[in-house]
């Protein structure tokens, strides 16, 4: 999981993958990798803050194409609602 | 309360083509400021309720203006013209003004996207910070902003006077 500090949700996000992945029975450890500068995030395609990839894709295929950029990343819930998390649902079908 | 006293004079374009001024709402029975932005999904989460509020309370004489202070070059989904469509496409019913220079914002001593300032008829503060206590507006428990109102209003002190803003940072300017 690769997060910047100046948005508050990489807590959130990272609790709820931690769920997810302990629902599923999976014990392979979380990397986390926070992003400090602009040229960080250039070199890491990070487009917002969480990116999650599990064996190396976004959780969120949609959003990973986004600029990179230093800010909170806006995730869809399955209703359409924005939020800066991305939806239980998102990371269950990711771990597939 | 860890911010002003009372609001900072400004004179800043709005997304209805005009520019708007501080003594503007001099009738207010309220005001309250709005730090916000465009692309923050915390601003997305709750700008839907801050414009309820706004249309709620608005024959009761609070306006309602929203400030973007963001530095639109190095966040160009930040910039006037991306609020001018922001504003349409989310039907705002409140002023939403641009803060190029950031003056606004350093003056306020805004952190957050979205933070709230309420100030009362005398135009001293009487509340800053969330909007409420949930991003899940179904898990919300206390509507600062709406208790904040409510005692203005009535001419008391609001139960909460400041709480953390939750939120995307402001984008300063290099």
């Amino acid at each position: 999981m690769l997060f910047w500090e100046g948005c508050p949700s990489h807590p959130e996000a990272l609790e709820l993958l931690q769920d997810v992945l302990r629902e599923r029975g999976i014990e392979e450890p979380i990397e986390l990798r926070e992003v400090f500068t602009l040229e960080d995030a250039v070199e890491l395609e990070f487009p917002g803050s969480p990116t999650i990839r599990i064996d190396g894709r976004d959780v969120d295929p949609a959003g990973a194409t986004d600029p990179p950029a230093l800010t909170c990343r806006v995730y869809r819930l399955p209703d359409g609602r924005p939020s800066p998390v991305p939806s239980r649902q998102q990371l269950e079908e990711a771990v597939v | 309360m860890s911010v002003i006293e009372s609001p900072p004079a400004f004179d800043l374009p709005g997304v209805d083509g005009r520019n708007h001024t501080l003594d503007e709402y001099a009738a207010a029975t309220i005001l309250v400021l709005v730090q916000s932005c465009n692309h923050c999904p915390y601003v997305l989460a709750w700008e839907g309720r801050i414009d309820a509020l706004a249309r709620e309370y608005a024959d009761r004489g609070v306006r309602f203006v929203a400030v973007n202070s963001n530095d639109a070059e190095a966040y160009p989904a930040d910039s006037f013209d991306a609020m001018v469509e922001h504003a349409r496409v989310a039907g705002y019913s409140f002023d939403y003004v641009y803060d190029e220079s950031q003056e606004v914002a350093r003056a306020l001593g805004s952190e957050r996207t979205p933070e709230a300032y309420v100030f009362d008829a005398d135009r001293r503060l009487v509340y800053h910070g969330a909007v409420d206590d949930n991003r899940e507006e179904a898990d919300v428990t206390t509507n600062y902003l709406r208790d904040a109102l409510e005692a203005g209003l009535a001419g008391e002190t609001p139960p909460v006077a400041d709480t953390p803003p939750v939120g995307c940072t402001v984008k300063w300017r290099p």
